[in-house]
């Protein structure tokens, strides 16, 4: 009888029209559908995956990882032999991945932070000569720069037979690096007895560098008196390793490449495909990499070079103690995503033939086996991986510099 | 009087100033040569500069534009440096249009390009041009595919009267009940137009016709332009939707969202084509077929709605908490605020970003070549490098690759940055 065992009375009673008008238990609606829809998607995909696989007498396996791959790749970081497995030559081009990025990077840097600086000098042409190499190279795909440093070099460069006999044509640089069209032959380390404690010892003096620099800055910001960096830092980095050097009795040398037949022996050859590679990523992202620079740098505003200026820092300190602190804020972040980027971009190896993972796993192996599907993933999963560590990189970065605000 | 015999009562005039403190003297000693690194800087680039002129003004003055092959090339030239723009000539049909475009049918294409300044001129400059030329941009798309697929006039009339009954069905329901009810409606009522639709065009394919081009006919720089223009134009919607599925509340949507964003970016483009190329029949239904370069379409959007999404979510982190609150407190729902409040600011912010995302999808639209279409890179590697009249050159070709490249990539930046001083509505 009484009117309050009224259900629809009631305020928090459930009816079936607020799965779609009341905006609490809207959004559970629109996830169901939205998780059905998914679901129901992924199933047609897999079903018809299925389907065609049966239909073409396939399936999935990822047997041919361990069977003999059967072809050669030409630079070989680890052994391999074309009798070792798919999976070997997967490692092998993950490896040559790695290479030309670490390579690419690193040069890319150093380009990128000179031309950036460049950019911003008050001379008139080295700043127009800047930003004419920047708008040049960051419009214009970076495939076909690979492609045009490879077909420069491969055809002005001359044959390892020009190298020869007394009427050669072309000659070594100091007798120890040659340039030919097959590749650039530079000279090698050789080990002797000893050599292991040699490059203990140059190691430990690189790590002395920065320890010695990080301890001046905490004895500036501590005291305020200025330790001298510049020739410490030097001694630091060469006196042990010689000292070594020649106690050790001399375990280090270096293996010149020489002329034998028709081409060169020993020493390291870097070949086209790889220097092609190398440089085209580098001078492209190094454009970038420019602009990331000069925006950083510009970040900063003026007052801090003003303030500094009015404390009586000198040019030179107030870049290296006011300016760049700051403008490093804003420059890693990109800066780390373009080395993304060029991890990413090193896959055009394929183009001219050097042999990364794409070209390996994503180009013989997937011929040869015909697993699309495997490699491609296996592929997929190389790159995410990269690229997710790389990212958890920036992150712990970006935290770590986080400005401390009140 | 004075005693003074002489006294000068006009002001001399001002000598000039001494000549080392004006004028390009004085601009040469301040910018060029104020310090010894300055100097050195100034000599090393001027050297550089003419190093580069030596070497570049005599290959470009001496070259050769009337030739049959390179060696004829080469015996013209007689020694000198000089380039062989003769393959220019010679194949710039394969460069702009491909290697398989039917020839009488170049005048389609280039108009299409050429109607496509027009077009999306009033989309570039919104503040100058009266918004009902955006009439224009949506024809345009309907348009171009009749010019460059060929077939009849119906096929695009016929989307468009879809596109149009879906948009009527949307508005009336919405209003009635709602934005979902109303993107539902709108969905089936254009799909059930284009059923129809289809009956139509079969029954009346001589209609208007233009002769039809298949899709693996197309090539060369016309590739490039098709994949980047329609990637480009589709992707920005699904963007939108990406970004703002990542800062939706609901966890499912997000997590969706998330997986799919972080993984497009973390692979590269080739893996996506390499999948557009032998995966993706896997998953399609057992016997049909689709373009290759509809596939591609597919994957490269996929790829560039990822990188679109970053930029609009950081747009939309930038603006302040109070603009979402105030599209609360005005009662508004989330489909309105976000379309009258949230997004025509958040899509401000990121456009320099959506435009660097432009650029760097039209230029690796280039990546096409690695999966053997004849892009204006595949056209240069394929056809040109390995024919017996042209093996051996690449500078010519390459050079005008870039050029190509360089001047549609350099226009739209240049493009970005002005927009980005007219939209700049906060003074400083």
């Amino acid at each position: 009888m009484s009117s309050t065992t009224d259900p629809d009375m009631r305020p928090d009673s459930f009816r079936l029209g607020m799965l779609l008008n009341d905006t609490r238990y809207r959004s559970y609606t629109f996830q169901f559908i939205a998780l059905i829809l998914l679901i129901l998607g992924l199933g047609y995909l897999i079903s018809n995956l299925l389907d065609n696989l049966a239909r073409a007498g396939l399936n999935i396996s990822w047997a041919f990882l361990g069977e003999p791959s059967g072809y050669d790749i030409n630079q070989r970081p680890i052994e391999y032999t074309s009798q070792s497995t798919h999976a070997r030559a997967s490692i092998v081009g993950a490896i040559n991945t790695l290479i030309v990025a670490v390579l690419a990077c690193v040069s890319a840097t150093i380009l990128g932070v000179v031309a950036g600086v460049l950019r911003l000098s008050n001379n008139w042409i080295v700043s127009k000569l800047m930003s004419i190499y920047v708008e040049a190279f960051r419009n214009v795909p970076v495939l076909i720069w690979i492609l045009i440093i490879f077909l420069a070099m491969s055809n002005a460069l001359p044959q390892p037979r020009a190298f020869r006999g007394e009427d050669a044509t072309s000659s070594m640089w100091f007798d120890a690096i040659a340039f030919t069209n097959r590749g650039v032959y530079i000279p090698s380390f050789t080990n002797g007895a000893g050599s292991l404690l040699f490059w203990i010892v140059i190691l430990a003096s690189i790590v002395g560098v920065f320890w010695y620099r990080s301890y001046a800055k905490k004895v500036l910001y501590a005291t305020g008196r200025m330790l001298p960096t510049a020739l410490p830092s030097l001694g630091i980095l060469i006196i042990p390793g010689l000292l070594a050097y020649f106690i050790l009795g001399r375990p280090v040398g270096l293996e010149y490449p020489e002329l034998s037949g028709f081409n060169f022996k020993g020493g390291i050859h870097l070949r086209l495909s790889l220097i092609a590679l190398w440089f085209a990523l580098a001078i492209y992202t190094g454009a970038f990499i420019a602009e990331n620079v000069r925006a950083g740098i510009q970040a900063v505003s003026k007052g801090q070079t003003e303030a500094a200026g009015a404390l009586g820092l000198r040019p030179g300190r107030i870049m290296n103690l006011v300016i760049l602190p700051q403008a490093l804020r804003v420059i890693i972040p990109p800066l780390i995503s373009q080395y993304l980027n060029i991890t990413k971009n090193s896959s055009l190896a394929i183009a001219v033939g050097y042999m990364d993972i794409t070209g390996t796993l994503g180009g013989i192996t997937l011929n040869q086996t015909g697993r699309a599907i495997e490699a491609i993933l296996l592929l997929m999963l190389f790159y995410l991986i990269v690229s997710l560590s790389i990212s958890a990189v920036m992150n712990v970065y970006n935290k770590r510099m986080k400005l401390q605000e009140r | 009087m004075s005693d003074y015999s002489f006294v000068r009562h006009e002001t001399i005039p001002e000598s000039p100033p001494p000549a080392r403190e004006t004028g390009a003297i004085k601009w040469m000693r301040e910018n060029l040569f104020s310090g010894w690194v300055n100097t050195i800087l100034t000599l090393l680039s001027v050297y550089f500069i003419i190093q580069i002129v030596l070497g570049v003004w005599p290959w470009f003055a001496n070259g050769i534009w009337d030739a049959e092959n390179l060696s004829q090339c080469r015996e013209m030239l007689a020694g000198k440096t000089g380039a062989c723009f003769a393959v220019l000539v010679d194949r710039w049909p394969q460069l702009l249009y491909g290697i398989s475009y039917p020839a009488d049918g170049y005048w389609r294409p280039t108009l299409a390009f050429i109607l496509l300044f027009p077009s999306v001129a009033p989309a570039l400059f919104v503040q100058f041009i009266p918004r009902r030329f955006l009439i224009i941009s949506a024809v345009y798309p309907l348009l171009a595919y009749w010019l460059i697929w060929g077939g009849t006039i119906l096929i695009p009339i016929m989307a468009a009267v879809g596109l149009i009954a879906g948009y009527i069905a949307f508005s009336r329901l919405e209003r009635a009940s709602g934005f979902f009810m109303g993107l539902v409606g709108g969905v089936i009522a254009a799909a059930v137009t284009w059923y129809i639709g289809g009956f139509i065009t079969d029954a009346l394919s001589g209609f208007i016709a233009l002769p039809e081009v298949a899709s693996r006919d197309m090539g060369g720089f016309m590739l490039n332009m098709i994949l980047g223009v329609i990637c480009v134009s589709l992707s920005i919607p699904l963007g939108i939707v990406l970004a703002l599925g990542r800062q939706s509340s609901m966890p499912i949507i997000k997590g969706i969202c998330v997986i799919f964003i972080e993984f497009v970016r973390g692979v590269p483009l080739i893996t996506l084509l390499f999948v557009a190329n032998v995966v993706l029949a896997y998953f399609l239904p057992p016997g049909t077929t689709m373009d290759l370069i509809l596939r591609v379409i597919i994957m490269i959007t996929m790829f560039s709605s990822a990188y679109i999404a970053e930029v609009i979510r950081g747009g939309l982190a930038a603006l302040p908490k109070g603009q979402y609150e105030a599209g609360d407190s005005m009662g508004l729902n989330y489909s309105q605020s976000m379309r009258l409040i949230i997004l025509p600011q958040a899509l401000k912010i990121s456009i320099p970003g959506i435009v660097n995302v432009a650029v760097g999808l039209f230029k690796d639209t280039t990546l096409v070549s690695v999966i053997s279409m004849f892009d204006l890179v595949g056209a240069i590697r394929g056809p040109i490098l390995s024919s017996t009249n042209w093996t051996g050159i690449y500078w010519e070709v390459f050079a005008f690759a870039a050029l190509l490249f360089f001047v549609i990539c350099y226009g739209i930046s240049q493009y970005s940055q002005w927009l980005e001083r007219q939209l700049q509505t906060d003074h400083r």
